[in-house]
């Protein structure tokens, strides 16, 4: 079973999607001749030809609004923006449009389109390249959110949202493009945590979405993260030493509430951890849920650790970072309270 | 840079273009260029799109004063009596429908509507382009293109009445039909979306190696939005066989069509920096705009890509039972407008054409009214917007994704369905 990086394992996915389906086309800025900026597309327009992988005009609205007349007409588009932050232009066309052409047709029109775009921060992106606007998506009825957190789960996610018969918005957490990460920006580490999820099976296979899977068990204390803050909890979780158990959510909708309760009532404590910004982020939504299913299990307030309410600062990256030192402390306090 | 400081000119001021008149004035369309019917030419259509930049700027008739069919446009339509007849019968029909839904609107059996009046020949005329599986991607006022392609007439009234035969289970507004095998996309309330989208459409047919044309649809207004110029960048690139069709029929609600043209001649003008061939045809005259529809279907047929359609023509309603033209614009400019009505001039060239007659005009006028009425009170018997028979409510937490998640599937229980 081959090693890959995160970008490899997006590249391998799209590469069995397309050499088994026609319709799986493949369009955004840059991503053709070039390969996109961070190269996830590179060879495919060589191999697959440049009607079925190519450059689209610098018009985000134009990209999605296109994806959704091909994904009407009968093919499976898989759409790039090139960084989630430029998402904004495009943004009508996926809520308004998109998201709604099932409900509004009673089902004689539909639009199975996958949209990827990078998000996060953690590579000096500044305010403009280092968002995480998934909240903005999970609010929509109609769309469907994903997030993986590791080379196998990018493939499997994205081999199942491609299939998907709706529109599906697919993150991809830049920090973790290259290689896995440990919660530290100047520690790098050599494998991805708890399982060798470098380790991407050739051909195809699909994590469903839907479904969370629990990275790492514990009876202290739930929390509840997905993508780059997935690698920060376990951190968190090692060096405060505090037996917590860490779920990766992987797909904000449809949410495994499931598997979120069953370890929130076990455990009697949960922590939301995400990048995104705290004052209503899906951390908000999260909280929510635990409140109202597992409340008189809970041995102390759900706890919310997120991105301060301030856009992405370019040199300050790391203060604005939830990292694991502010994880761990909030773990202690969460496990300390009566 | 120059020596002149800003100082030395007049300050600054803003420029919000004004129609001609408003209400209490006297209609003028004096700066309205109409050349003579049968006049412009008629390029072949492999024609280089720079040899064709004046055809944005004037308007193609084919329907002269004296109910003639002239000049090149009119040259090889080759419509059957039977199609023309057919044609008359079907803007006919849909101003009887608009007539009668207007007044269902007046009576409350609706929420609300949008008529055609003035602009028939445009969206019956068109689909004589087409072919069967072909997409259109329509805003508002296109009923035309159900009603010619044999959409019954039934079904739309169902859905007007959001009753229990609406076949879009009442979620949606009246009159934003939507049905596949018509080749009617469904309409968004949001302007300029489906513009887009209908070029991404067209791409995918040209993907597949299909032999299948898209045709987009737009008002003079919404063109100002941002999808519209998406829309004509995308075409332009790919080369999309697409027609992208604009209705310029002077006002977006109370906005008059100078708002979003801003300093440009035309709106077909704005084709021509896209280097997409641009066409302005009359909009009240069934038969140029058959003749253009078809000239810009073969080209995409043929691969040649996208052209653009601005049809002129004159809204003689409101915009919808919502609005009041009356605070607009003068009451009488609608029968000013000198393109006509688009009935009345095809009535004439029948007529003159020997296949049609006042009598017989007038018999036809009663029997589609006639028809009409009885379909209307078929669908009201089934429900209307307050009364009758409505889809189940748990039918609202259907079709928002192909299978129901499980969280929905705990609020429809909790909503008790």
């Amino acid at each position: 079973m081959p090693n890959m990086s995160m970008i490899e394992a997006i590249r391998d996915a799209l590469d069995v999607a397309m050499g088994a389906d026609e319709r799986v086309v493949v369009f955004g800025e840059d991503v053709g001749y070039f390969g996109g900026v961070f190269r996830v597309t590179a060879g495919l327009q060589r191999k697959y030809g440049k009607t079925r992988c190519f450059d689209a005009p610098i018009n985000e609205s134009g990209i999605v609004g296109a994806g959704i007349g091909m994904a009407v007409y009968g093919l499976r588009p898989v759409v790039e923006i090139q960084f989630a932050d430029y998402v904004y232009p495009g943004y009508d066309q996926i809520v308004s449009e998109a998201a709604r052409i099932r409900y509004r047709t009673a089902g004689e029109f539909t639009c199975p389109m996958v949209i990827r775009m990078p998000s996060g921060g953690g590579i000096f992106g500044g305010q403009t390249h280092s968002q995480s606007p998934e909240a903005l998506f999970t609010h929509v009825t109609g769309l469907k959110t994903v997030v993986p957190s590791n080379p196998y789960d990018a493939k499997g996610l994205l081999l199942a949202a491609i299939a998907d018969p709706d529109p599906v918005i697919f993150f991809e957490p830049k920090r973790l493009y290259n290689g896995p990460f440990d919660g530290h920006h100047d520690r790098p580490v050599a494998s991805w945590k708890g399982h060798d999820l470098a380790e991407v099976p050739e051909g195809a296979y699909q994590v469903p979405l839907g479904r969370a899977v629990i990275r790492r068990f514990g009876k202290a204390a739930t929390v509840l993260t997905y993508g780059t803050m997935v690698h920060v909890a376990l951190a968190a979780a090692e060096e405060s030493g505090i037996d917590a158990e860490v779920i990766d959510l992987r797909s904000l909708m449809p949410l495994d509430l499931e598997t979120i309760t069953a370890s929130v009532k076990k455990t009697g404590r949960c922590l939301v951890l995400h990048e995104a910004t705290l004052t209503s982020g899906f951390g908000a939504e999260l909280a929510a849920q635990v409140q109202a299913e597992c409340f008189f299990q809970l041995e102390a307030p759900v706890r919310r650790v997120a991105g301060w309410d301030t856009p992405y600062p370019h040199v300050h990256e790391w203060s604005y970072f939830p990292g694991p030192a502010r994880v761990a402390e909030a773990l202690r306090e969460l496990v300390e309270e009566v | 840079m120059g020596e002149t400081r800003q100082e030395e000119f007049p300050p600054l001021g803003l420029n919000v273009p004004e129609p001609e008149v408003r209400p209490g004035g006297q209609p003028d369309f004096s700066k309205v260029q109409i050349p003579k019917a049968g006049s412009v030419r008629r390029p072949p259509v492999e024609v280089d799109p720079e040899e064709i930049r004046d055809l944005a700027f004037t308007i193609i008739r084919v329907l002269n004063r004296d109910g003639q069919a002239v000049g090149p446009w009119a040259e090889g339509l080759a419509l059957e009596d039977e199609e023309l007849l057919k044609g008359l019968r079907d803007m006919m029909t849909l101003r009887a429908y608009d007539a009668r839904m207007l007044m269902a609107q007046r009576q409350q059996k609706t929420s609300f509507y949008m008529q055609h009046l003035g602009e028939e020949a445009i969206s019956c005329a068109f689909p004589l382009a087409l072919r069967q599986g072909d997409m259109n991607f329509p805003t508002y006022r296109q009923a035309g293109l159900l009603i010619a392609a044999g959409y019954p007439l039934s079904t739309m009234m169902n859905q007007v009445y959001s009753n229990e035969k609406d076949p879009l289970k009442g979620r949606q507004m009246p009159v934003l039909y939507s049905t596949k095998e018509f080749g009617f996309f469904s309409i968004s309330g949001n302007l300029a979306t489906q513009y887009i989208q209908a070029v991404g459409w067209a791409m995918a047919s040209a993907i597949s190696r299909d032999r299948k044309i898209s045709a987009a649809w737009i008002g003079d207004g919404s063109t100002a939005e941002s999808d519209f110029h998406a829309a004509l960048v995308f075409a332009s690139t790919y080369k999309a066989p697409v027609i992208l069709n604009i209705v310029n029929n002077q006002w977006a609600i109370s906005t008059f069509q100078g708002i979003a043209r801003g300093g440009a001649g035309t709106f077909a003008a704005r084709g021509l920096g896209f280097g997409i061939p641009a066409l302005r045809v009359d909009g009240n005259d069934y038969l140029a705009v058959c003749a253009v529809a078809r000239w810009a279907a073969e080209r995409a047929r043929r691969n040649l890509g996208p052209t653009l359609i601005e049809y002129v023509t004159y809204r003689a309603g409101g915009h919808s039972t919502s609005d009041d033209p009356s605070a607009y614009r003068p009451a009488e400019e609608s029968a000013a407008w000198p393109l006509g009505d688009p009935i009345l001039r095809f009535k004439n060239y029948l007529i003159g054409r020997g296949i049609w007659s006042e009598d017989r005009h007038a018999q036809a006028e009663a029997q589609i009214m006639a028809e009409v009425t009885q379909t209307q009170k078929e669908a009201e018997a089934i429900g209307t917007l307050h009364q009758g028979h409505h889809p189940s409510p748990r039918d609202m937490f259907e079709d928002v994704y192909a299978e129901m998640p499980p969280h929905l599937l705990r609020q429809r229980h909790e909503a008790g369905f």
